[in-house]
């Protein structure tokens, strides 16, 4: 009777184990499918929220355009504020720091900033082989700050910086960690040709709004909403 | 010319910037006897280098034997003073330059550094001057730029926008509308 027992259970384990893993794989297939259909269509307005923690991805070159788009974002709608720069770029947070004094200045209450670096996946020049270790650790760096932050809204407008940030929050959809609203704002400078990170957020269909500076991009990558010049 | 006024000559700056990058190029023919020969005989008094990283370093002058005065400096905390006080502009093609100049009414001519391996700047440089919002050169072209350029013929640039980013934004996100 036991030898049965044990052979029964010792048949059936396996098993289980490949039935889960199929559920767990069909879940995630569904939950993946359900992202890429709600990606780029407006929140439910039947539970409009007050405020949405917001992260914004500063990039070395294209922080004024974005201070630019903060200027005439509601800030008590967008609310609290993380503001992530990569690790080797001084002048990005010392830009946005200065932005939020100035909103302290001007008496705008509430305010709630926080100041982060990120490691870069590669420096311009850096050798190949050397740059799938510091990517790898610049994708950790990204996920541990995102588990931190959780942003309801990530704005990012070209940095490299960008890519395993936004990468992750679109996982965080998908395994139901956080929903979030991703906005991308193609630089200024990219008048005919999208930079790599547009391009990236574009084809993979990352973004939920996508924005353009240029008429012509905009005939090039008819998914993108044409917005005119931010400077 | 420097018209004397008084006695007082009026000094009319020509501010070369090359941001936070290195570009000597720019900085050497900014420097060349041509380019400075040619601003002179456009009436500009004094000539002011930004030279970043470079690692080129111009000639300074004073300017008393009937030449342009010369200086330079690698990196200021307020390059805004220096456009505000410029008559004439020459910038590498960096979007941030670009429109602080632009925004200031100041004339520009954007020099594009060829050696740039991804040359996406040069992209935003000659639609502006296609626009007529500034002139657009090369290191080896700078001086036929200068001699020819005619600033009236340049086409005030308007501010930017943000505001219709603002509005899809809150509109995607279920946030009423401002009234």
């Amino acid at each position: 009777m036991e030898k049965n027992t044990s052979c029964f259970f010792s048949n059936s384990s396996p098993n289980l184990v490949i039935t889960c893993f199929v559920a767990f794989i069909t879940i995630i297939l569904v939950r993946f499918l359900y992202v890429i259909y709600r990606t780029g269509k407006p929140l439910n307005k039947r539970t409009p929220q007050q405020t949405l923690s917001t992260l914004i991805v500063l990039g070395s070159g294209h922080t004024a355009e974005m201070i630019n788009l903060l200027l005439v974002l509601q800030k008590d709608r967008f609310t609290p504020r993380f503001y992530i720069a990569a690790a080797t770029d001084n002048m990005s947070l010392q830009k946005a720091r200065v932005f939020e004094n100035s909103l302290a200045d001007s008496g705008v209450k509430g305010i709630s900033a926080e100041f982060m670096q990120i490691y870069r996946s590669r420096e311009v020049g850096q050798s190949y082989v050397t740059s799938v270790w510091t990517t790898l650790v610049a994708t950790a760096h990204a996920l541990w700050l995102m588990i931190k932050i959780r942003p309801q809204v990530v704005l990012c407008n070209g940095p490299g910086t960008c890519i395993p940030l936004c990468v992750i929050a679109f996982i965080f959809k998908v395994v139901g960690i956080r929903w979030s609203s991703i906005f991308y704002v193609e630089s200024i400078a990219r008048v005919k040709r999208l930079s790599l990170s547009g391009l990236l957020l574009y084809k993979l269909q990352i973004a939920d709004q996508f924005f353009v500076q240029w008429p012509q991009l905009q005939r090039k990558y008819p998914r993108a909403h044409y917005v005119g010049c931010l400077m | 010319m420097g018209e004397a006024r008084d006695g007082v000559q009026v000094k009319r700056v020509v501010f070369v910037t090359v941001g936070t990058t290195c570009f000597d190029a720019l900085v050497k023919v900014a420097d060349s006897q041509e380019v400075k020969d040619e601003l002179y005989r456009r009436g500009y008094t004094d000539l002011l280098i930004q030279m970043g990283r470079g690692s080129y370093l111009p000639t300074k002058s004073t300017g008393d034997d009937g030449s342009l005065a010369v200086d330079y400096f690698t990196f200021s905390s307020s390059i805004a003073d220096h456009l505000r006080s410029a008559s004439l502009v020459i910038s590498h093609a960096g979007s941030g330059s670009i429109f602080e100049t632009l925004q200031l009414g100041k004339p520009l001519i954007v020099v594009v550094n060829e050696d740039l391996m991804d040359n996406h700047q040069s992209e935003l440089a000659e639609e502006l001057a296609e626009r007529k919002h500034l002139y657009c050169a090369r290191p080896l072209t700078l001086h036929q730029t200068i001699a020819s350029m005619d600033l009236n013929c340049l086409v005030p640039y308007s501010p930017g926008d943000a505001t219709p980013v603002a509005k899809l934004i809150n509109r995607f996100l279920g946030f009423p509308e401002e009234s």
